[in-house]
């Protein structure tokens, strides 16, 4: 059976590829200025947590409490001040990703063992040297498995954005909720899982990439 | 398109949560919330009974480990919205229509996987020594689950059903968009017809603080459970299976 009425009018499907093209553009646009945005925030967090330590708790309390706010919510919340479009939904997704990057950084951090650290001194490393070539690179690790987690939960975010008009896969699902219409409702829904998935394996092979220590045995 | 600054913002809101007809119609506030509750509640305790006794009994006898983790890490990456909206379309074809199975079998999916995880790693993360000395106490098996393994367990539990109740309570937001009459109809209806941004702060801060709420007192809870991890002497007796720790922004 194939038409209107069926699960997947593979017609339609045919049809749309332009428009499929022109939100997956849009869905991955959105994804990474968000985790983008985030990143350069939760870094700046992270340096004011790891030099000011009093300051990481409120830091984690107040991005928290923005996490837990369910998203339709949070973009709700911003629509009468800045509008539809764009610059709100990436206010919201935004939101969601500092919490998980600055636990991330600031463990992975915290997880460089200090006589490496000692050794980097020793070494004559300033500081800022040191931060930037010794801890960074080691806690590369856990700042990339937060990249992973951001990454994907704002591809599933940025579908529920759709309604407040950023474009993207939710469009779909926008559309074919409003007509009872299967087709697009699987087209969008089906997307958004396989462009997370496809994401949350690309970050495991960057992980595998950039920890050569961890599969040193397998290699032997 | 609307910036129209702070202070109109603040009297819209104030306008519609001092009208008491928003609150007590028909599809009031306070029907939306307990509709809103009441599915959030179902979906969580069908998920437990349906999570927990596979959880038990693979956590009791340690095997089964790669299926939690592997769960709990596909549950993160495959999108809460892609799978309500998923179900759509065969709850329209089968004749379960809009409204509140589409709405209700997405949550119990979404339920089980931090449910499962987190009960089996309770189970299976109790200290081999402390299963040992049960045993040569005389303990059987089923003793050892009953007073020690599910005991030391308990608090992860907990975490299990937090993270599930919280992802749950979120998630039912997004009901709206099926139809299911809940605290996401008014953000819904706001931003895709009347545009009272008062109905649509009222709708989204309700719905914010009833995830902030769940949150926190299954948080609550888990302190109670464990007061070893309030001491500074112990660390926490088994580590969360969930890289992040944290429940899945929906």
């Amino acid at each position: 059976m194939n038409g209107p009425d069926s699960l997947v009018w593979w017609d339609w499907v045919g049809n749309h590829l332009d428009d499929i093209a022109a939100a997956t553009s849009e869905h991955l646009q959105l994804t990474f200025y968000a985790v983008a945005i985030g990143l350069a925030i939760s870094l700046v967090l992270a340096v004011v947590s790891l030099r000011w330590r009093r300051a990481y708790g409120p830091l984690v309390g107040f991005t928290n409490v923005l996490y837990s706010i369910p998203s339709l919510a949070l973009f709700g919340i911003f629509v009468p001040i800045t509008g539809f479009g764009f610059v709100t939904a990436e206010i919201a997704l935004v939101s969601y990703t500092l919490l998980i990057l600055l636990r991330n950084i600031v463990s992975g951090i915290d997880g460089v063992s200090p006589a490496v650290i000692e050794a980097a001194d020793a070494m004559g490393y300033e500081p800022w040297r040191r931060f930037l070539t010794v801890e960074l690179r080691l806690a590369a690790p856990a700042i990339v498995t937060g990249l992973r987690i951001a990454t994907v939960t704002v591809i599933g975010l940025v579908t529920v954005a759709a309604l407040i008009g950023s474009g993207g896969y939710g469009t779909f699902i926008r559309d074919g909720l409003s007509r009872s219409f299967s087709t697009p409702i699987i087209v969008g829904g089906g997307l958004s899982i396989a462009l997370a998935l496809m994401f949350d394996l690309i970050f495991i092979g960057i992980q595998w990439l950039i920890t050569p220590w961890a599969r040193k045995g397998a290699l032997r | 398109m609307g910036a129209q600054g702070g202070a109109p913002v603040i009297a819209e809101f104030w306008d519609y949560v001092s009208d008491a007809d928003n609150w007590w119609g028909e599809s009031g506030l306070l029907f939306l919330t307990w509709n809103h509750l009441r599915l959030a509640f179902f979906a969580t305790l069908v998920a437990t009974l349906v999570a927990l006794p596979p959880a038990v009994s693979l956590g009791h006898r340690r095997k089964g480990g790669a299926v939690a983790v592997g769960l709990v890490n596909l549950s993160r990456a495959i999108p809460s919205f892609a799978v309500l909206v998923l179900v759509v379309p065969f709850s329209l074809r089968y004749g379960f229509g809009l409204g509140f199975w589409p709405t209700f079998v997405p949550l119990v999916l979404l339920a089980l996987p931090p449910i499962f995880a987190n009960t089996y790693t309770g189970l299976a993360g109790v200290d081999r020594s402390t299963v040992e000395a049960a045993r040569a106490m005389g303990m059987r098996s089923r003793e050892v689950l009953r007073s020690v393994e599910i005991p030391a367990g308990l608090p992860l539990m907990i975490t299990g059903l937090r993270i599930a109740a919280t992802q749950v309570v979120a998630t039912t937001t997004l009901g709206a968009l099926v139809a299911y009459p809940c605290l996401g109809t008014p953000i819904v209806r706001s931003l895709q017809a009347t545009r009272d941004n008062g109905e649509l702060l009222a709708g989204a801060g309700l719905v914010a603080l009833l995830a902030l709420l769940t949150d926190l007192g299954f948080s609550l809870l888990e302190r109670r459970l464990s007061p070893w991890r309030r001491s500074t002497a112990d660390p926490a007796p088994v580590a969360s299976i969930d890289e992040s720790g944290l429940t899945p922004v929906t």
